[in-house]
């Protein structure tokens, strides 16, 4: 296991800033997850991590080593990409055996026999070994893909949304095994999603990127907790953020510079209310809690209420804010003093 | 297919009548095709008298006249001479005896296919070989002025094989490569490798790179990664453009003409001049070119599962 770390990387593609002046550190045992929007340069992170990509600029530290003249073999990494992930022209034992075959590593046979039917009843595949590998499920490429990467025992692992193409179901049974199998093995993992639930669940550290940059960095809690911008509020919790013009509601003195505030389930307080300016629009029941939307004027507003929750359509409430998240005119948080 | 998509409308279930219309005009395209097949096949079982025959005889007595006379060289003899050797050793013998001519020796059928095998196959793997490594550097490696390149390697196919003829003819001769196996390999390797690179090149264009990089991440180094993976998943392309570098260089016959005529001579320049061997020997040239399709059946056979998702140049790639 090793720790890794990105001091100061940007890397370009002819006009393409695709990382700009990353730094990032990503102690050793820990999973830190990138989060971004499309096109943000998580992908390009993770390359530059296994050396498929130079930086421009900056360096790439990988146990205490500079990196800059390892070759991606050299560095004892793995990666499980976004997608192609798998040989199509071998089984799937051959699949899992590759990377022990390399000539760098040279395992034998039996090592290597051992090693993969471990790792192929771990993620639960064992019994499609002898499988082409085009003769999988979508679920069981990708569990192996993931074994692909565990039979190694790099000293990093680089995870490219190794879930993205599961169904619900099958994402939610990874995502705690992943979670597992990383605390037994205390490995070091970067990993790339766009699931909100996976970030949060899974991370040690959530790393928020956007255009390149780095915005935040901390645990879920923070994030979740103390965004430093909007774009990083509206990308975690369920339902999304409200956003509304501060001052809407009143709540007291507002912060200097603040033009939005985002509110979310914890930060509204709605009560019943015949003469209150709000209007539930519509109840949905989703089980086990129910979101509630409410238009205020031009607005809406989408909260989280209990199954058995009093509020109906059609019912009048008054809505009031407590400690909600202020923002400024380029999306940039502001806090009460 | 799911069972939504087998409509009377649906791309994928074609109607009845449409199938019946589109299978008749497969089998009438394949039966005038096939029609100077047969007829060549034909031809090399006929006896000469019937070859020439007036109306043509598609109805005759088989006779393996035309193959004794393609693999063996006869001089004519007289009956007493006929009469006193020993008993027709073999069939050949016997057909030929008939005939009042005995066996001198074997024709040079036998060598000249034997050098069409070489140079063909030889050209072939040459021009693959160097088309999958020149295709797969294009296809990977940022290369200064490669469109322009590219370009310039079509070109060279551009230009019809006479044009260069008479220049490529008095090189090989300075060069001590005129009617040389050798020579041969390495022209139709040049004439080959352009069309096996721009076709390569496409069929590489379309393995992910990550496949390799994964590889190269796993401990494999560029050229291990490039054997244990883009070559495999190359193998349609591969044997797309093997065949079709096949079919150029086993049928080529002006480069051959001009620059073979001994030792090194293939069987397209060879077939005609059997024809002048003994008058108008027609069943001996269709013997010559019936065996002479053979190894290019056999080779399309042998790769035709590969053919079917190759020619159409990757198209229909999952
Ligand atoms: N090889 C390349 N050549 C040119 N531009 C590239 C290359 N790779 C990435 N880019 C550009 O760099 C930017 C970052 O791409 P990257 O693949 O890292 O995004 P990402 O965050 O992984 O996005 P996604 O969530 O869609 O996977 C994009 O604008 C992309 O177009
Ligand atoms: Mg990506």
């Amino acid at each position: 296991m090793a720790d890794v770390a990105l001091r100061n990387v940007t890397k370009r593609f002819r006009s393409v800033t695709a990382i700009d002046g990353l730094t990032l550190d990503i102690a050793d045992g820990e999973l830190t997850v990138l989060v971004g929007p499309t096109g943000a340069g998580k992908t390009t992170a993770l390359r530059i991590v296994a050396g498929l990509e130079k930086p421009d600029q900056g360096e790439v530290w990988i146990d205490g080593r500079n990196a800059a003249d390892l070759e991606p073999a050299a560095r004892d990494v793995t990666f499980v990409f976004q997608q192609y992930s798998l040989y199509p022209h071998l089984s799937v034992f051959d699949n899992l055996a590759f990377p022990l075959r390399s000539p760098a590593r040279r395992v034998a046979e039996p090592e290597i026999r051992k090693r993969v039917e471990e790792v192929a009843s771990l993620l639960r595949i064992a019994h499609k070994l002898a499988n082409k590998s085009t003769q999988l499920s979508g679920g069981e490429m990708q569990r192996v893909a993931i074994g692909r990467a565990l039979v190694r025992k790099p000293s990093v692992y680089l995870m490219d949304e190794p879930l993205s193409s599961l169904d619900a179901k099958l994402r939610g049974d990874l995502r705690v095994e992943l979670k597992r199998i990383q605390q037994d093995l205390g490995a070091t993992i970067l990993y790339v999603t766009h699931d909100q639930i996976e970030a949060m669940t899974m991370a040690n550290r959530i790393g928020v990127i956007d255009k390149g940059r780095l915005i935040q960095v901390g645990s879920p809690r923070q994030i979740y907790e103390d965004p430093v911008t909007l774009y990083v509020a509206q990308r975690f919790g369920q339902p999304q953020i409200n956003v509304l013009p501060a001052g809407l509601l009143p709540n007291g003195a507002l912060p200097p510079g603040a033009v939005t505030v985002g509110a979310r389930t914890e930060h509204l307080d709605l009560r019943k209310d015949g003469g209150g300016e709000a209007l539930v629009e519509w109840v949905e029941h989703l089980g086990d809690q129910n979101h509630l939307h409410v238009r205020l004027g031009a607005h809406r507003i989408t909260t989280l209420t209990p199954p058995d929750t009093p509020f109906k359509s059609g019912d009048r409430v008054a809505v009031g804010l407590t400690k909600p998240l202020y923002f400024d005119a380029r999306g940039l948080r502001v806090r009460s003093a | 297919m799911s069972q939504a998509l087998t409509t009377a409308h649906s791309v994928v279930a074609p109607s009845v009548l449409s199938k019946r219309i589109a299978g008749a005009i497969v089998i009438l395209y394949a039966l005038v095709s096939m029609i100077p097949l047969a007829w060549i096949l034909m031809t090399g079982f006929k006896t000469p008298p019937d070859s020439i025959a007036y109306p043509p005889k598609i109805v005759f007595a088989p006779s393996l006249e035309g193959y004794c006379n393609l693999f063996t060289t006869r001089t004519r003899q007289t009956q007493e001479y006929i009469q006193s050797l020993g008993p027709p050793q073999t069939i050949c013998d016997e057909i030929t005896r008939k005939r009042d001519m005995v066996i001198a020796g074997p024709s040079n059928y036998v060598p000249r296919f034997w050098n069409s095998l070489v140079i063909a196959f030889g050209s072939t793997f040459c021009a693959v070989s160097l088309g999958v490594l020149s295709a797969y550097a294009f296809s990977r490696f940022r290369i200064p002025l490669a469109d322009d390149l590219l370009f310039f390697i079509l070109s060279t196919r551009m230009m019809p094989p006479i044009a260069v003829a008479i220049p490529i003819y008095l090189m090989y001769r300075k060069l001590g490569l005129s009617d040389t196996a050798l020579g041969m390999i390495l022209l139709y390797t040049a004439v080959n490798v352009s069309l096996a690179v721009w076709l390569l090149k496409g069929f590489i264009d379309e393995i992910p790179r990550e496949y390799e990089e994964a590889a190269m991440i796993d401990g494999y180094t560029r050229l291990h990664a490039f054997f244990k993976v883009v070559l495999p998943q190359a193998a349609t392309g591969i044997a797309a453009t093997a065949i079709f570098c096949l079919i150029f260089a086993w049928n080529e016959y002006a480069f051959a003409v001009l620059l073979t005529s001994g030792e090194a001579q293939t069987a397209p320049p060879f077939i005609p001049t059997i024809i002048g061997e003994g008058g108008m020997d027609w069943p001996a040239v269709g013997a010559g070119t019936t065996l002479f399709l053979v190894p290019l059946l056999v080779f399309t056979v042998l790769l035709r599962k590969h053919l079917l998702r190759g020619i159409t140049f990757g198209a229909v790639r999952k």
